[in-house]
């Protein structure tokens, strides 16, 4: 457990002072919150589309987040010496996806925030309880995922492009099922709260399985094994 | 994990093959490394000098023959090897956005090691005070190699594996690098270098292995080439 904290600290002090999530991904991920609000040019089409597009943010951002992390791991093949110093290379993949969460997580809570703002959703008490949880579970899947994908293209020529190409189709359920949530969340008439509940476990299942998968695959991928 | 080389052997390398692409790296390297040994192992480009060293750590599967690197079996168990092992590569492992201490600091968090290692380890290397505090990305090249070297010290592993050491140094830094690896050797842990240069060999370096098109060609004992020394084995 400590390994995964130390790789988690560092990959957040690296951010720290890079600020790629402050420079980079917030505006990115709020021009992609304001330009769908511009294409809809509808009031209720936009309150309806609200919480599939701020989670449709959050995934492109998700991107960035995970090309950078696996960015500062192979400029100067620090990768190879972090795994040369753990016996259970999956520390450093859980370690990467803890930090990747924090940030998706933080990125998650200030998007939601900007929807109230933009698009006017609303919440109430139960709503919360129901969104924070899908925040908490969205986004240790798409952590999870975005962890495992970064490593398979990290040593490869066009990954910036590969990224998204290998990852958004694996993402796609964890976005129906993340949206499909959140609109229960902000109160929506086409979905109740215990759907929204029903489809948070499947979000929490889908965490379950990429993260045992990753764990798994993580060390061969990462080494470049054949 | 077994141990079916006696702890006399840090690396026995038997008839061993890795494909890399499919391409044959290494092509079949047989070979005995003593523990407390201090051994080069020169060669042109793409003669597997680095595919050796990075098979040795565990870091690239065995395609075939065997390998135990500290009695370790890199065909079943080379997780297992890596954290007896230390490599500094040709790129020095480090992060940009992070101090040189930070940098070896964090290694030093991952294998255990205590705080005191970390600044014994930088004034080792001669990083101290400015250069402890200024970021990887704004070190010189040399001032790189020495925190990526502080990283290795600290991990007190048992095989040090380096990989062109010498580049990018100065000459009092090679000769600091020299001594450091002759202290290892003595504290007990075996060292195997890479270099294209006979003269950046520390004096007392007992063996120098050659390796041509994947395969050992040559592995002369003594602190020179070319003076009498007879090979010790040439496969």
């Amino acid at each position: 457990m400590k390994s995964i904290i130390v790789v988690a600290r560092k990959d957040l002090r690296i951010e720290g002072r890079s600020r790629t999530l402050l420079a980079r991904v917030v505006p990115f991920a709020l021009l992609v919150l304001v330009l769908f609000a511009v294409a809809l040019d509808s009031e209720p089409l936009i309150l309806r589309a609200s919480a599939g597009l701020v989670w449709m943010a959050i995934l492109f951002a998700t991107m960035l987040v995970v090309q950078r992390s696996f960015e500062i791991e192979t400029s100067d093949a620090a990768l190879d010496s972090v795994l040369s110093c753990t016996s259970s290379p999956s520390r450093v993949y859980f370690g990467k996806a803890l930090a990747t969460f924090v940030q998706l997580f933080a990125l998650a809570t200030l998007l939601v925030l900007c929807s109230v703002v933009l698009y006017g959703s609303r919440v109430d008490g139960d709503g919360l309880v129901l969104l924070v949880t899908v925040m908490l579970t969205a986004t240790a899947g798409l952590s999870l995922v975005g962890t495992l994908y970064g490593v398979v293209v990290a040593r490869l020529n066009g990954r910036d492009s590969l990224l998204p190409l290998l990852s958004l189709p694996v993402l796609a359920p964890l976005l129906i099922g993340a949206a499909r949530a959140t609109e229960a969340a902000f109160g929506s008439q086409t979905i109740d709260m215990s759907n929204g509940w029903a489809w948070t476990a499947l979000l929490a299942v889908y965490a379950v399985v990429f993260g045992s998968a990753g764990a798994v695959a993580f060390a061969p991928l990462a080494q470049g094994d054949s | 994990m077994s141990s079916t080389v006696a702890d006399a052997t840090a690396i026995h390398l038997d008839d061993a093959v890795v494909a890399l692409g499919g391409f044959p790296a290494l092509a079949g390297v047989t070979l005995e490394i003593g523990t407390g040994e201090l051994v080069a192992l020169r060669g042109a480009n793409g003669s597997g000098k680095s595919t050796l060293l990075r098979l040795c750590a565990g870091l690239l599967p065995l395609t075939r023959g065997g390998a135990t690197v500290l009695g370790v079996d890199l065909a079943d168990h080379r997780d297992a090897a890596r954290t007896l092992v230390g490599l500094l590569g040709h790129d020095n492992g480090l992060y940009a956005d992070l101090t040189a201490r930070e940098n070896v600091r964090f290694i030093a968090e991952m294998v255990g090691a205590p705080n005191d290692d970390v600044e014994s380890s930088l004034a080792r290397l001669g990083i101290d005070g400015r250069v402890a505090r200024t970021r990887a990305a704004a070190l010189s090249a040399g001032q790189r190699r020495r925190t990526a070297l502080a990283s290795l010290v600290v991990r007190r592993a048992r095989l040090w594996l380096l990989d062109e050491p010498h580049a990018g140094l100065d000459s009092a830094a090679r000769q600091e690098l020299d001594s450091i690896l002759r202290d290892a050797t003595r504290s007990g842990a075996t060292v195997v270098y890479t270099t294209h240069d006979v003269e950046s060999r520390p004096e007392s370096t007992p063996r120098t292995i050659t390796l041509t098109g994947g395969t050992v060609t040559s592995d002369v004992a003594g602190a020179g080439l070319g003076e009498g020394v007879a090979p010790r084995r040439t496969p």
